[in-house]
């Protein structure tokens, strides 16, 4: 075990269990208006202090986790669920017309400027969580597409794949079967980092309005609330914005420390 | 040289048509038709008529969808239907805020990148190398709204030095126009900053182990002196290349940043035409940043081959 491995996953468990606790305890009623409590700063009773209305922000930021870690998950759930197969059907057609349709269509995507395309999404479809994780989710097809295949490509060169070949095996199920095991950690390591990228980019499409409405809690809006306020109660956007951090460095620390762990190889040639 | 210019070039026509048709398919298929959708669910049956007349609504999706790429290559975007002006109008105005922040963000980035990079790989290993990346660490990890937010909090409220948002326009000379656009360019180009400046290390620690280097050490030269001639040379190739991409990023990106200092660019442009259900504006101008991206990406490929003759020969 690493350093970042351990510091990445105990932060990211941190908020993965803040999540969770939501569901059935939060410090305060996180819907809970009280117009006189509103805008203290963190003291005794609200640790994180309260916003504009008067909501206990901690519980807020809980809540405000599930929106956050449900968005994201999902967005690299419809990145990986197209793109592995994609890539896996790509390395096996290698050199074919359909491996260079896929790619194509990958550089294709990824030239587009993301952002944008998202905001016309949720632009024309309405705002909203899920028009939000779509507009993340399809921006990690190529990304999930060009890793599996990379690493597919030389797989198929080595003996224990001409083995399963000879043995009869079709292309399909040599991919399945042989090839996607051994592009497994590749994927995990590049999971952990596109989750932490859609994190981001939830918030931001939050934090401009295109993201999951009120009242569902999500950080990003959180941040948008705070911006007028931020020369009376500067808490209102440390808080949401320190939750935003510490989630994805602790995301990208486990996806560094993953890496390393799963592959001994490469930590010579990193450091 | 030619081969691969053709090449590129073919790809690029692809990526913006295929731009387009996206573009215009995703507000074709908006729920109700443009014209309801921009005067909402209140509106008389007349002016719906006289604007879906106004729009050319009642042509063919293919006629419409041709008129509108005539229109945008001849330098015609349409005409705003709230702001009854020509969308190319007003892009080349906003142009005016986001292209200068861009650069402005880009050259910070660069300028921070750089000396960071290099010397965390002048120092692999030690103190000062773990200092820059865990720094790094921190900077892709913040969202660039979030620490202008707090950029604002810190000088332009508590120590006034600069003002929280806004632009005072060029008229009011060169150092005026960056002194307001100097907060959100560091907002914009900290992530940067951070994704180069590894970058850099990394490349010039990749070209560390060359032969050459050691090379340049056989004959004499100090490990700083074969840094510098030679090793900071080599390294460039795939800086430059990040350089490239995150110009077109920062332009797109710019769009939340301008959100938050209310400047008059792009973004905010996109964002106002959305709140108004101005959908021509945001038809054009999304088209316009996409092409903006793709072009940009295009003349990195192609400065790119031109450095280096082994890109060509592998496509």
């Amino acid at each position: 075990m690493n350093r970042n491995l351990i510091i990445g996953s105990l932060l990211s468990a941190l908020f993965l269990l803040a999540a969770l606790v939501s569901f059935i305890w939060t410090p305060f009623d996180y819907t809970a208006l009280s117009i006189p409590d509103r805008l203290q700063s963190p003291n005794g009773t609200h640790i994180l202090g309260t916003d504009h209305f008067g909501r206990d922000i901690l519980s807020l930021i809980m809540v405000g986790a599930r929106t956050s870690i449900a968005v994201a998950l999902v967005a690299v759930g419809i990145g990986m669920g197209i793109g592995i197969p994609l890539g896996l059907w790509a390395a096996a057609r290698r050199g074919s017309l359909i491996d260079e349709v896929i790619m194509r269509g990958n550089d294709l995507v990824f030239a587009f400027p993301s952002l944008v395309i998202a905001i016309l999404i949720t632009a024309v479809f309405g705002a909203g969580a899920i028009n939000a994780i779509i507009a993340i989710g399809i921006f990690n097809i190529p990304v999930f597409a060009r890793i599996t295949r990379g690493a597919a490509l030389s797989l198929w060169e080595r003996e224990f794949i001409l083995a399963a070949r000879v043995a009869g095996k079709s292309a399909a199920r040599i991919s399945v079967e042989h090839i996607l095991p051994n592009v497994t950690n590749l994927l995990i390591v590049q999971g952990t980092i596109q989750f932490s990228l859609g994190i981001l980019a939830e918030a931001g499409l939050s934090y401009v309005g295109l993201g999951a409405q009120p009242p569902i809690p999500s950080w990003g809006r959180m941040l948008a609330d705070a911006q007028t306020m931020v020369s009376l109660a500067p808490h209102m956007a440390l808080m949401p914005g320190f939750a935003i951090i510490l989630t994805v460095l602790g995301l990208n620390l486990m996806g560094d420390g993953l890496r390393d762990y799963l592959d001994p190889r490469l930590r010579r040639t990193r450091s | 040289m030619i081969r691969y210019t053709l090449k590129r070039l073919l790809s690029l026509v692809i990526s913006l048509a295929v731009a387009s048709v996206v573009i215009f398919t995703v507000i074709e298929v908006a729920p109700g038709d443009p014209a309801s959708f921009m005067l909402g669910l209140n509106a008389q049956p007349e002016t719906l008529a006289a604007l879906r007349t106004e729009l050319g609504l009642d042509a063919s999706k293919l006629e419409r969808y041709v008129t509108w790429i005539t229109g945008m290559l001849s330098g015609d975007f349409g005409t705003s239907y709230t702001y009854r002006t020509p969308v190319a109008d007003m892009v080349t105005q906003r142009m005016w805020v986001s292209v200068p922040l861009a650069v402005y963000a880009l050259a910070l980035s660069t300028v921070i990148a750089f000396p960071a990079g290099i010397y965390a790989a002048a120092r692999r290993g030690r103190a000062g190398d773990v200092g820059v990346m865990s720094a790094t660490q921190l900077g892709v990890a913040i969202p660039n709204f979030w620490f202008a937010m707090m950029l604002v909090l810190l000088f332009a409220i508590k120590l006034r030095w600069f003002s929280a948002g806004g632009f005072v326009g060029w008229d009011k000379g060169l150092f005026a126009g960056l002194h307001s656009l100097t907060l959100p360019a560091i907002a914009l180009a900290l992530p940067q900053a951070a994704i180069l400046a590894r970058v850099m290390r990394s490349a010039l620690l990749d070209v560390l182990g060359e032969d050459f280097m050691r090379t340049a050490r056989a004959k004499g030269l100090t490990a700083r002196q074969a840094l510098w001639r030679h090793g900071l040379r080599n390294a460039m190739i795939p800086v430059l290349t990040i350089i490239g991409l995150q110009f077109s990023f920062l332009l797109a990106g710019g769009i939340i940043i301008e959100q938050v200092f209310y400047l008059p660019g792009l973004g905010r442009l996109i964002f106002q035409s959305i709140s108004a259900r101005d959908l021509i504006v945001v038809e054009s101008v999304t088209m316009l940043l996409v092409f903006a991206v793709i072009f940009v990406n295009f003349t990195v490929d192609m400065a790119y081959a031109a450095v280096d003759p082994r890109l060509r020969a592998r496509t």
